[in-house]
């Protein structure tokens, strides 16, 4: 079962408010995903913890209907 | 932590081998693009690994991500730390800090690479 872009970007951001988000659809078959999430969430995370936070709003998604996410996370300044 | 017993052996495996790498599929066969991405680029980088494949273990394929408390395959460990998944591995290896980090660590690598 794929996720469509609006629903994996608004899960992000009802999680990180103030989090700028990006969704490409990479084989334009709705199931693999590239996000770019800029928040001043992740100040003071490590790149693991700044994930965590992404896949964590996801609510458990992110390795079950949600296959394939490549994430890449920045600091907003 | 749990009392889930898959945690000892995942624990038991990240202490008694300095770089592992749980994947699916094994590394001369990955199973999934991501585990082979991971795989190329420590090969690329002489490194030595373990490759333990979960598709062959149900409980270690679920156990494994409670354990780092990360929701996907590959995950790699460098001296019993959880270093990332394929993303982070790609994005460290492009600035360089995954072999500074595998130095650091102790770890062999072909500098040259």
């Amino acid at each position: 079962m794929a996720m469509d872009p609006q629903s994996i970007e608004k899960m992000i951001k009802e999680a990180l408010p103030d989090a700028s988000v990006r969704i490409d659809d990479l084989r334009g078959d709705g199931d693999h995903y590239a996000a770019y999430v800029t928040s001043a969430a992740f100040k003071g995370l490590s790149r693991i913890q700044q994930h965590q936070l992404v896949y964590r709003a996801l609510q458990g998604r992110m390795g079950n209907e949600l296959h394939a996410l490549a994430l890449q996370t920045a600091i907003a300044e | 932590m749990s009392d889930n017993p898959v945690f000892e052996r995942i624990q038991q495996e990240i202490d008694t081998t300095p770089v592992v790498l749980f994947m699916k599929g094994t590394p001369v066969f990955p199973q999934c693009g991501f585990s082979a991405a991971v795989v190329q680029l420590l090969n690329h980088l002489g490194v030595s690994f373990k490759g333990i494949d979960v598709l062959s273990d149900p409980g270690l394929r679920q156990g494994i991500k409670e354990f780092a408390s990360w929701p996907t395959i590959p995950q790699l460990y460098v001296k019993g730390e959880f270093v990332g998944g394929c993303d982070i591995i790609r994005e460290m290896s492009e600035t360089g800090e995954l072999i500074e980090l595998l130095q650091t660590k102790g770890v062999p690598v072909d500098a040259a690479a």
